[in-house]
């Protein structure tokens, strides 16, 4: 039998939970004996040529392109698991939530303290993916199987909640992990 | 600071003895004055009563009839409660509106009207109504509400407005309101007519203790909804240690479509006072405190006269009734307009001078209350209830009712019905029968004890009963016709709780809201079938992890309607395609970002249709 495929992918996320997933160390090698990557920034392979059996999604929507690639990750995983803060809740992207849509782009690219910006554009390039009007938690565009909280979940979190998914066994996260204080 | 303010705030501290226990009433009387309760007026508040800073905003905060910003002169607040809206609420403000040339929450450019809403104002069976400062005006209509705004405009007294009075005491000279009683049914508990001072002389020939053995023989409960055993209640009062003890009567009536209280307050005030005073002789207590909602402030000079006679005639004050040693004086509280306030914890909170915030129990009052002191809080029907059990005996009261609710009820009715009203009706009476008494011929569902309580199901429901056993209630019955989309009333009663949440509990401030939003989506047809486990779920946690009856009863109109009207929910919910939610919509979302872009989404298409 072949090896289940993960695939994993960053939104609008800074990349810190891929970091910490990288953080398991030498257990790096336990887990490709157990799985095979597939989809994902690791592989740097671009489509979903086959079904995967878990999901990783890093960050929260904040633009289309996001929407798209969540909705892809929807249609090709069994399991879906929003990794981090900002997949689960948001995160630092959704603090612009409360701020409309153009002042934050006033404040990013014209008025800011620390915009150099001569010609006073705005990027509009017609493939720029567009900006959703708020950025949203994952789990309000598509149906979400499991929540790893933490900023990032450390990398014990993400390996116990992998292996115990992996071996079909119920995930037992203790205190330790889901504390954060 | 200008003198006017600085005069006015001294003016209003002084006649409080600047005590900043009195911190609501001052608050008040600043509003009253200023038309608003300013940063200055709140550092010259705390420099008068020796309070901190911010002891006095946080009352100015917490409490809707208080300000910061300058309000009119005549403040419009229109009850906005679900049955309002089924009775043209919507119309009403309208006419409002356009006549004002101001929205809700705005006013006059020349500062005269200032438009706004309030939840329930208890004229339910009257219903539009609206609170013109301190005047209730009820029966509004589109006409009737130009007609106001152009009066006022001439005079600039509400008080004007009424033209023609209402039924029973709503015509006394220091009432003259045009509320009316709509008493529908008298019963024999609490209409009965007046025997001044044979309650309290019957009561002063018992011990304290005897008098409280005769409350538990009649097996009285709270009328306010929880219905705790007054005797019990009593008792562990006179037991508490501490030389100061006090009587609370809660006239917060606050739940929406309740308004039995304002009846019993207007026609038999005196019995409510007799009671306050019998429960102070049992418990050993000199000082009583009526905490009269601020929607009732028409009400209050009407009620000091009363207990001004009362005084007059020895049955209030000094060696009452002759009885030397036995002093015992009320004085009333006024609210403003918080809900939460109804919880006793809140009141006693609220009493102090301070927000409305629920304290933690145990202590319970009755230990620990106000200012620390013993203190026995019961609602105005259960008083009115003593002083029946003590004219008439234990016996005759608990031959009313049930074995385990015994005596009457009052309900107060109001919705899809022929004689919505009060009606007094024996504890232990079946649904069906009321709903024949009050003429509601097609009723498809009636929510039992405001929204906090729950809703039935016709018909399978209406062989229950009202009593403590079975459908307990602080008095409100609300009765839907088939042509009410349950989930508008779902809805209301959600608004209702998170604007009336105090805040303390994230659960209860959190939640709510987002009950709310959950809600919002399956009513526009956009939910999910998970959407009904979330809300499940949720409101499970809220109301384990409130700590006041407020937020552990506030998921209740969507758990009871959950549970007895599931059908309605899953008839507006269906899986999303793919495991897509349904209730995002990606159009939606980037319409902002093309129109300062200037062009559409050339990504939507493959998005979509991927």
């Amino acid at each position: 039998m072949s090896k289940p495929k993960v695939a994993t992918c960053s939104l609008a996320g800074c990349f810190g939970c891929h970091m910490s997933l990288l953080d398991i160390d030498e257990r790096i090698l336990e887990l490709v004996d157990l799985i095979e990557f597939h989809k994902t920034p690791l592989t740097d392979i671009k489509r979903f040529t086959a079904r995967c059996a878990v999901g990783l999604v890093e960050g929260g929507c904040a633009n289309e392109e996001n929407v798209e690639v969540l909705r892809t990750f929807r249609r090709h995983c069994d399991v879906l698991i929003s990794l981090g803060d900002c997949a689960t809740m948001g995160g630092i992207p959704a603090l612009r939530n409360f701020v409309p849509l153009e002042d934050c782009l006033r404040e990013a690219y014209l008025a800011g303290p620390s915009v150099y910006n001569p010609g006073g554009d705005v990027p509009n390039d017609i493939e720029l993916p567009l900006l959703l009007d708020k950025v949203r938690p994952c789990h309000e565009v598509v149906k979400i199987d499991y929540f790893l909280p933490g900023c990032p979940p450390s990398a014990d979190t993400i390996w116990a909640a992998l292996k115990a998914l992996l071996s079909g066994e119920p995930v037992e996260l203790p205190y330790q992990l889901i504390k954060y204080d | 600071m200008c003198e006017a303010l600085g005069r006015a705030v001294r003016e209003v501290c002084g006649a409080l003895d600047n005590d900043p226990t009195r911190m609501v009433d001052i608050v008040r009387g600043v509003q009253q004055k200023m038309g608003c309760v300013n940063e200055e007026a709140i550092d010259a508040i705390a420099h008068w009563t020796g309070a901190q800073r911010v002891e006095v905003a946080s009352v100015v905060d917490f409490y809707s009839f208080f300000s910061r910003e300058k309000q009119g002169k005549v403040v419009i607040r229109l009850c906005d409660d679900i049955i309002d809206r089924f009775s043209g609420f919507a119309a009403v403000r309208e006419a409002f509106e356009s006549e004002l040339g101001i929205t809700l929450g705005q006013t006059t450019p020349d500062g005269l009207i200032t438009l706004d809403r309030t939840p329930c104002i208890g004229m339910c069976d009257q219903a539009p109504a609206a609170l013109i400062n301190d005047v209730p005006v009820t029966h509004l209509s589109t006409d009737k509400a130009r007609r106001i705004v152009r009066e006022l405009r001439t005079h600039g007294d509400p008080k004007k407005l009424v033209k023609r009075v209402g039924d029973g005491n709503n015509a006394h000279p220091l009432i003259h309101s045009m509320v009316e009683n709509n008493v529908r049914l008298e019963g024999p508990v609490i209409f009965t007519p007046e025997r001044r001072g044979e309650a309290i002389t019957k009561a002063l020939a018992m011990t304290p203790a005897e008098v409280i053995r005769a409350i538990k023989t009649s097996r009285l409960r709270g009328r306010g909804g929880a219905g705790f055993p007054v005797g019990m209640k009593w008792e562990f009062a006179r037991a508490a240690r501490g030389e100061r003890k006090l009587i609370f009567c809660n006239a917060d009536e606050g739940e929406p479509g309740t308004f039995k209280d304002r009846v019993i307050l207007t026609e038999r005030a005196d019995r409510v006072f007799a009671g306050m005073t019998i429960a102070a002789y049992a418990v050993g207590a000199r000082e009583g405190i009526m905490y009269l909602r601020g929607e009732y402030a028409y009400l209050l000079a009407f009620l000091e006269a009363v207990l001004e006679r009362r005084r007059k005639d020895g049955l209030l004050g000094h060696n009452i009734m002759g009885r030397h040693g036995f002093d015992f004086d009320v004085r009333i509280q006024l609210g403003a307009g918080s809900y939460v306030c109804g919880e006793e914890t809140s009141l006693l909170s609220s009493c102090e001078g301070r927000p409305g915030e629920p304290k933690t129990r145990p202590p319970f009052p009755v230990q620990k209350g106000y200012l620390g002191c013993p203190s026995v809080v019961n609602n105005v029907e259960t008083l009115a209830c003593v002083t029946k059990i003590l004219e008439e005996g234990a016996a005759s009261f608990a031959a009313y009712g049930t074995q385990a609710s015994s005596g009457t009820k009052l309900l107060s009715i109001s919705g899809d019905c022929m004689r919505p009203g009060i009606y007094e009706v024996p504890m232990g009476i079946a649904l069906r029968e009321v709903l024949d008494l009050c003429g509601a011929d097609e009723p498809s569902a009636v929510q039992i004890g405001g929204p906090s309580g729950r809703m039935v199901v016709a018909p399978d429901d209406f062989d229950r009963t009202i009593c403590f056993d079975d459908l307990a209630t602080g008095g409100a019955v609300m009765v839907f016709g088939p042509e009410r989309d349950l989930l508008d009333v779902v809805a209301a009663f959600m608004d209702f709780f998170v604007e009336e949440s105090c805040g303390y509990c994230t659960p209860c401030r959190v939640g709510n809201v987002l009950l709310r939003e959950r809600l919002e989506v399956i009513r526009q047809g956009r939910g999910e079938p998970s959407d009904l486990k979330y809300l499940e779920e949720l409101g499970a946690m809220i109301k384990a992890t409130s700590r006041c009856g407020l937020g552990q009863m506030s998921p209740n109109p969507i758990t009871t309607t959950l549970k007895s009207f599931r059908s309605i929910y899953e008839a507006r919910v269906s899986p999303g395609a793919h495991g897509f939610r349904r209730s995002f919509d990606l159009e939606e979302a980037v319409a902002q970002a093309e129109r300062i872009a200037g062009h559409e989404s050339v990504h939507r298409q493959e998005v979509t249709h991927e």
